[in-house]
């Protein structure tokens, strides 16, 4: 480590204010503080810090998303290898080593493109450097297809990171969840690269695919009125979709590693789930046609139902505050996904228009939580008196 | 006539419009329309010149009746003679031009409606002679114009790869042409247009900081 802090130290003079490097004083920081415990002291106001600060918060969530990066890898390789036939033959390691090759440059992409506006606006601002962008640059690539073209990837992040976010003043400002508005942002730009049975499976022209591939999602096939889909497969992951979306078990690591550490909260994750088997029951009740009928829990392990309650609705930024207002908010998620998914066959998948929808409501849900509290409290103070 | 009719200060009447009173990113009127007609370039241009000439002679006539028109019923006289004037539009675009008429379908009509319009008569023509008035028509209509010409080219040009109905992007870059380029769907939806307006008054702010609200 002493080679690195040396580094640094040497380093610092050439970014302050007037020197060579000054527009990197920024960047020099926000690596200082990757190796280093910050030297700046509070200068006014609060003197006691958590010793969370954002960089370890956002570290551990990357951590938490290892299991889901590394089996998303995998299954890419996998839908590859099974769909030209070739399955029996290829091993682990070449599954593996092609679906790591398919999904690094996506995230390459993601974090070049959104990093590279966070430093420009950095500089042009004047403030430092914030790690906001540390999750949602991994959560970009896990929530796309794996066809999707990279120009596409650059352009989705790009309207994400200055259109989500900074313009509403960066970090900890936006209304909205960065990663889905990158999603959703391709989804309406370009819905023939985004949904449909052609953008799941990671294919070249010359590739022959055998005969009983059809490259849907289990969601697209229970949509059309096929349900009988493997439940093993689709709890475990080995089943057609976005990268990081399909192994509900990966997810389900993940969500106890933010559980644990405290930083995922555990009332957004149950409330949304809690919503989405209300709903898949009521939809049981009032079944009319297959899509229905689908047993209200494998709606929790088919689609983005499970990331996007772990990952996606979970964040600290455009989530709930208040206690209360966390589980109304999951658990309004959970309601509309699946609402969304099986009654409007226009939008194959509806968490991800659900947390965005949701996100719009989290001022009003926690205005209304505040206000109901303090009501409360007044009554009390008038009954006591 | 103390002002000759090109003075400095009839000139500003033209030119303020445009950048720092315009009537779209400055004052936020108009919003609607511009929204709505400016998926292509074409649509847009006939909008925002029919916008100008109902803006301008509207602005005469209420100017030239200012001194007649009984307070307490001056918003009726303006429509009606906003109205007037739009149907008037409304039939030249019928005659000349008339795929365009037909693509712009109400929102000519609901020219009626558009806040500038109002907002102008309001604001000028009803304390100002002819000329004067004639020019601030003119002046918003062109501030009007220019954003809906930028906005609707941006559209045009990433939602459908051509400007005023010409190809610019090659066929041959297209996906389903076996190249690597797809047009962009949001663009054709009226939120992005939304999205682009939001972008023209951010840049247009940064470049006159006098229009910054503290």
């Amino acid at each position: 480590m002493k080679f690195v802090k040396n580094f640094f130290e040497k380093t610092e003079p050439l970014v302050q204010k007037g020197a060579k490097y000054h527009w990197l004083f920024s960047v020099h920081e926000g690596f200082f503080t990757l190796f280093f415990v910050s030297k700046d002291t509070s200068k006014s106001g609060t003197h006691i810090h958590d010793f969370i600060d954002l960089k370890r918060t956002m570290g551990m969530v990357v951590l938490a998303l290892v299991p889901v990066i590394l089996f998303g890898m995998y299954n890419v390789g996998f839908q590859h290898f099974k769909a030209i036939g070739e399955l029996q033959s290829t091993g682990f390691f070449a599954l593996f080593f092609y679906g790591l090759l398919k999904v690094l440059p996506v995230i390459a992409v993601s974090y070049i493109v959104g990093l590279g506006i966070e430093f420009v606006f950095a500089q042009k601002r004047g403030h430092g450097i914030h790690e906001g962008f540390l999750v949602s640059g991994i959560l970009i690539p896990m929530v796309m297809p794996i066809e999707t073209p990279l120009w596409m990837i650059g352009v989705a992040t790009a309207f994400a990171v200055i259109i989500g976010k900074e313009v509403f003043g960066g970090t900890g400002m936006n209304i909205w969840n960065p990663a889905l508005i990158a999603r959703a942002f391709l989804f309406f730009a370009y819905p023939a690269q985004m949904s449909g049975n052609s953008v799941w499976v990671a294919l070249s022209g010359s590739d022959k695919v055998v005969d009983a591939f059809t490259g849907a999602t289990p969601m697209a096939e229970a949509a059309a009125g096929n349900t009988n889909f493997s439940i093993a497969d689709a709890f475990f992951g080995f089943i057609p979709g976005s990268i990081g979306e399909t192994s509900t078990l990966a997810i389900l690591i993940g969500a106890v590693v933010l559980i644990i550490t405290g930083i995922g909260s555990w009332k957004i994750m149950v409330s949304t789930v809690a919503g989405g088997a209300v709903m898949g029951i009521i939809l049981n009740i009032f079944a009319v046609n297959a899509y229905m009928e689908l047993p209200f829990w494998q709606h929790l392990i088919i689609g983005g139902f499970a990331f996007g309650a772990v990952f996606m609705a979970t964040d600290p930024v455009s989530g709930a505050q208040t206690e209360t207002g966390k589980w109304i908010y999951g658990f309004l998620i959970g309601l509309l996904a699946i609402l969304i998914r099986v009654i409007n066959p226009a939008y194959p998948e509806g968490m991800m228009l659900a947390i965005l929808l949701m996100n719009t409501f989290v001022p009003l849900i926690d205005y209304y939580v505040v206000q109901s509290n303090i009501k409360k409290r007044l009554k009390r103070v008038k009954t006591s008196a | 006539m103390s002002d000759p009719l090109f003075s400095k200060k009839h000139l500003k009447l033209l030119t303020d419009p445009l950048n720092s009173s315009n009537p779209i990113t400055v004052q936020v009127l108009g919003i609607c329309s511009a929204l709505a007609v400016t998926a292509q370039l074409k649509p847009a241009v006939v909008m925002a010149l029919s916008v100008m000439a109902v803006l301008a002679f509207a602005n005469v006539i209420i100017s030239l009746l200012r001194n007649t028109i009984p307070n307490r019923i001056r918003i009726i006289v303006q429509l009606v003679v906003i109205a007037a004037l739009v149907i008037l539009v409304d039939q030249v675009l019928k005659a000349y031009v008339y795929d365009v008429s037909k693509q712009l379908s109400v929102f000519v009509g609901l020219i009626i409606t558009n806040c500038i319009l109002m907002g102008r008569l309001e604001a000028f023509a009803l304390g100002n002679r002819p000329w004067p008035s004639f020019l601030d028509g003119i002046g918003n209509g062109a501030g009007y114009s220019v954003i809906l010409i930028i906005v609707g080219f941006f559209r045009e040009l990433f939602g459908s790869g051509t400007l005023w109905g010409f190809r610019i992007i090659p066929e041959s870059w297209y996906i389903t042409h076996g190249g690597f380029y797809a047009n962009n769907g949001m663009m054709i939806l009226p939120p992005m247009a939304l999205i682009v307006i939001g972008i023209i008054i951010w840049v247009q702010r940064m470049r006159n900081r006098k229009l910054i609200e503290e």
